[in-house]
């Protein structure tokens, strides 16, 4: 049942995806069945994977090369569980989100788009080999781009254009990375390249390729250039799946290679370079947040920021040709940090949605009196930022005390530094949205509207999310554990 | 079901935060029976572990976070003096709170943050592990800062900024400390009486100061106190949980916690950090009284008197012997009673006469007399005059000072004692005798739950002098906690 339950996981939305084409109007209605399903499917995957360590499938019966393989161990299950989640909680929000303006464009076509990014990030969490990976990432890019432009004003068009420029130099990177590994050891299978790879020339070239495809779609520092724009242009909703779900996705695919398909490419020079550039990103998005005039444009620019600390841990954990003491809390620090940015960073794009929608405009200093207004909106705001600086109890702040003891008992004290700044920046820029959140209304301003209550409460659920993975975090630890490239015994006990 | 105790404690706030956010600010009756409701049975909860703990039980109730990593709630002695502490504090100040906000708007939001802060100060209370603490120390931290800004206005929000900026700073040095600490000897746990060993010295020198450094700015050990008078822009009640039920009193209770049961006295004297603490919490005792003396807003004087009398806890914690640490615990509890009074005080003469300056205080004596009464008892112990609580605190920490063979801490206190007499008393020579500056109604007095709190807390410390001998007086407490720790 578990092994149907991973082709499910994409189908289902998949299947979604094309029916909303012809339902039109009508296809929120569609939430009614895949939301259900989709939590379903990936508490079964977790649960067998648990129990049994693993869950594979093989699509048509094909072993690889010739077929289809689909895996899952405990990584894949934690982030197709995080997909389910947050793309239920944003899907539910945008039925009421578009509500205003039932039969306009941009209601009209965010639904295929939405179910078609759902479906891809899950067929990247599950795929197991690189150029299904490589179709995975192009059509979750493409149903990105898309959303991006949703809105069609002519600085949504600029940013979507954007966006797909680099998207596409960075896809074709990572074909041609993964052209070099095929003609090099004649698979494209990950378990059968990594009984393969060598440190060989054309080996690094077709890693140092993917990478920086990868990067780029991840908009790590230096190409993050695109995704403050995009991010922060797209309507709400899209832009909780696009920080949530969209960038992990590559991120995602990038850990897979490097700790389980290529371990012993990963030098210390590499790890390096990867730990330096999430450094420049912590710093980089952080300093241009705290710039911003425009609520979104912050929550974008953080997003640069927080996945910053994602690639701390190369470093950290090294991969297996140099594994680093304390390399299984780095590796479960790095998980939860994906799992609780993609909780909090999805509340806090919903919330500020819903605080745009009832303030009437974008602008930070028109959150005042919101505190009053829109309540919960305002608190599901606040309880993401405190997740979001790593502040407990909160998933945020278990992800940042595991890898700073990984920096610490490693001796490499200078990435736990990287935290904690990064950490007391991320309070600094997330200030100025709170306080004003405190203040009165000013008379002069337009009276704030009422929002519905769906557009505040389900921000705060996936709020309580991240805060609650810090509080229950035993079993999804667990979770993160199971089949992790990095020996857990080394961890943290 | 005893094991259950600290973490039904816990809960009688949080439930009544969860349910006051909830309830519209148009039902005050029901939003002020959910208030006294939790604060009640919390402090029924508390009496009944202080029964407990007195005949030498203790509650416990473990948690996984992760392997390895534990959430501890364990009511020992030295917990209860805190718990008992701010459960009492809480009760008069909601009371107080009510009557003070009267029919202003945002009060749920206000009575949410503020329950949600005494359960994090329970917290903070209850911590058996180091990470546990923090915590709820962080969480203490975030559910004050809406209540410091609650006004909303442009000084609220600087005075917001100021102190999230000095208490995430304190907590980063805190974590990065508490991590480096784990990341050696595993996960500490309080009163083990094992100091962790095979760390090399320089290295917990290190971390001692990064503890220490991180905590001394919620209790405001100069020079990381600068949030604390500007944090004075908050309305009387936060000002009266910040100074005594809860900001402060965490920090200082985290330094006794990371002197006695995370290092152990022995391991802080070996390293040679027990004299310079001493040093620090000496030079905050002067610094902060003399500061206060220039003071010309009412508040800001107290404001500046804490930073002082905080220092005193910190003092009996750096000094070493069981007479100076009794007199470090106490003051714990004597500083509460006797700040809390001062602030009620202040509070309703800011309300009722509109005084906020020293100079405006004439004839309040005779427009407010019961007020005056409370706030002169109050002042009285603060400045260590027998009956009062004030007193056996001083007298504890001069004969510690003696025992440990450092008597210049008997000049520290008389110096000090001094300076609090010279900003203490003008202020009530200027209320009894002083030219009224407004004239007197006869109505001021009118709101009892303004007024009757700061009384039963200068009764309290009244009280707290008188019976200083008996069992379950704070200084027996304190003497109870000692002899548990010393004798192992």
């Amino acid at each position: 049942m578990a092994e149907a339950a991973l082709a499910l996981a994409i189908a289902l939305p998949l299947l979604a995806s094309v029916l909303s084409l012809p339902l039109g109007r009508r296809a929120p209605h569609l939430l009614w069945p895949v939301v259900p399903g989709a939590l379903a499917i990936a508490a079964v995957i977790a649960e067998r994977v648990r129990n049994d360590g693993e869950v594979l499938h093989l699509l048509g019966g094909w072993p690889a090369p010739l077929g289809i393989v689909l895996r899952a161990d405990g990584l894949a299950a934690a982030f197709l569980g995080l997909g389910a989640v947050v793309a239920s909680g944003t899907g539910l929000f945008a039925v009421r989100y578009f509500a205003a303006d039932e039969g306009s464009r941009r209601s009209f076509s965010f639904w295929p788009l939405f179910f078609g990014i759902w479906a891809a990030a899950n067929g990247t969490f599950v795929g197991r080999d690189t150029f299904n990976l490589y179709v995975a990432l192009e059509l979750l890019t493409i149903c990105a781009v898309a959303m991006v432009a949703l809105e069609g004003r002519t600085a949504n068009v600029a940013a979507g254009m954007r966006y797909l420029l680099y998207a596409l130099l960075a896809s074709l990177s990572y074909l041609i990375g993964v052209a070099l590994l095929y003609g090099a050891y004649g698979t494209l299978d990950m378990a059968q390249l990594a009984a393969k790879v060598r440190p060989t020339p054309a080996s690094h070239a077709a890693a140092a390729m993917v990478s920086v495809g990868l990067f780029a779609k991840t908009a790590l520092f230096p190409f993050h250039a695109w995704l403050p724009p995009a991010h922060g242009g797209a309507p709400a909703p899209a832009s909780a799946l696009l920080s949530a779900i969209v960038v992990k996705a590559s991120f995602y695919v990038l850990l897979r290679l490097w700790f389980d398909v290529m371990p012993p490419l990963a030098t210390p020079q590499v790890t390096m370079l990867f730990g330096l550039l999430g450094t420049m990103a912590v710093l980089a998005g952080s300093l241009l947040a705290l710039r911003q005039e425009e609520l979104k444009q912050v929550v974008a620019y953080s997003t640069v920021a927080q996945t910053g600390y994602l690639f701390l841990v190369f470093p950290l954990a090294g991969a297996a040709n140099e594994v680093q003491p304390w390399a299984a809390s780095a590796w479960t620090g790095a998980v939860f940090q994906g799992l609780s940015h993609g909780l909090a960073k999805a509340a806090m794009f919903l919330a500020a949605g819903a605080l745009i929608l009832s303030a009437g405009s974008g602008r930070i200093d028109a959150l005042a009196g919101l505190g009053r207004a829109a309540p919960v909106a305002s608190f599901a705001f606040g309880l993401s930022a405190v997740s979001l600086m790593g502040l407990p109890p909160s998933g945020g702040f278990l992800a940042k005390y595991l890898m700073l003891t990984a920096s610490l008992a490693g001796g490499r004290w200078w990435w736990g530094l990287v935290l904690v700044a990064g950490g007391l920046l991320t309070a600094a820029y997330f200030f100025r949205p709170l306080s004003r959140l405190m203040m009165e209304r000013d008379e002069a301003a337009p009276a704030a509207r009422r929002v519905h209550w769906s557009l505040e409460w389900i921000p705060l659920v996936l709020a309580l999310c991240a805060v609650g993975l810090g509080l229950a975090s035993i079993e999804p630890f667990r979770l993160a554990q199971v089949g992790s490239p990095v020996a857990a015994e080394t961890g943290l006990q | 079901m005893n094991d259950w105790l600290p973490i039904l404690t816990l809960l009688s706030s949080v439930v009544t935060a969860c349910i006051i956010f909830f309830i519209p600010d148009s039902m005050p009756r029901l939003r002020t029976f959910v208030n006294l409701a939790g604060a009640i049975a919390k402090l029924g909860l508390v009496a009944l572990m202080l029964r407990g703990v007195a005949a030498g039980e203790i509650y416990e109730m473990r948690f996984p976070l992760a392997p390895g990593l534990e959430l501890l709630l364990r009511a020992d002695a030295l917990c209860l003096l805190f718990l008992t502490l701010s459960a009492f504090l809480w009760l008069l100040t909601t009371i107080y709170a009510i009557a003070y906000f009267g029919d202003q708007q945002n009060q749920s939001r206000f009575f949410g943050f503020f329950s949600l802060c005494v359960a994090a100060t329970t917290g903070v209370a209850l911590a058996g592990t180091l990470i546990t603490f923090f915590i709820f120390y962080e969480m203490l931290t975030l559910s004050t800062w809406p209540l410091v800004t609650h006004k909303g206005d442009r000084h609220s929000i600087a005075a917001g900024r100021k102190y999230l900026a000095y208490t995430l700073g304190g907590s980063a040095l805190l974590l990065v400390g508490m991590v480096w600490l784990e990341s050696m000897v595993g996960p500490v746990e309080f009163a083990l009486h094992a100091p962790p060993l095979g760390p090399d010295r320089t290295v917990l020198r290190i971390i001692f100061v990064l503890l220490i450094g991180g905590l001394g700015v919620k209790a405001a050990l100069i020079p990381l106190h600068g949030w604390l008078p500007a944090a004075m822009i908050a309305p009387a009640p936060v000002s009266a949980l910040l100074h005594a039920v809860a900001v402060v009193k965490a920090g200082a209770f985290g330094i006794v916690r990371i002197v006695y049961d995370v290092f152990g006295f022995a391991l802080v004297q070996d390293l040679g950090a027990s004299l310079p603490l001493a040093a620090v919490a000496s030079a905050t005792i002067i610094y902060g009284s003399l500061r206060a003396l220039y003071q010309s807003d009412i508040k800001r004087r107290l404001a500046f008197s804490t930073v002082s009398q905080v220092s005193y806890i910190v003092l009996g914690a750096a000094l070493a012997g069981p007479e100076a640490t009794v007199g470090g615990l106490v003051h714990l509890v004597h500083q509460g009673l006797m700040k809390i009074t001062l602030f009620f005080c202040a509070g309703a003469l800011e309300t009722r006469m509109g005084v906020t300056r020293i100079d405006q205080l004439g004839g309040t004596g005779r427009a407010m007399p019961l007020t005056m009464c409370a706030f002169s008892i109050a002042a009285i112990g603060m400045i260590g005059i027998p009956p009062i609580a004030g007193f056996v605190s001083k007298w504890q920490l001069g004969t510690g000072g003696l025992e440990a063979g450092q008597p210049w801490v008997i000049f520290v206190l008389a110096i000090s004692s001094l300076l609090n007499a010279a900003y203490l008393l003008p202020p009530m020579y200027h209320a009894w005798f002083g030219p009224p500056v407004t004239t007197a109604a006869p109505d001021r007095e009118r709101v009892p739950m303004l007024i009757w709190p700061a009384l039963a807390t200068a009764c309290a410390a009244l009280l707290a002098g008188l019976f200083a001998g008996a069992d379950f007086s704070p200084l027996g407490w304190a003497q109870l906690i000692v002899e548990r720790e010393h004798g192992g």
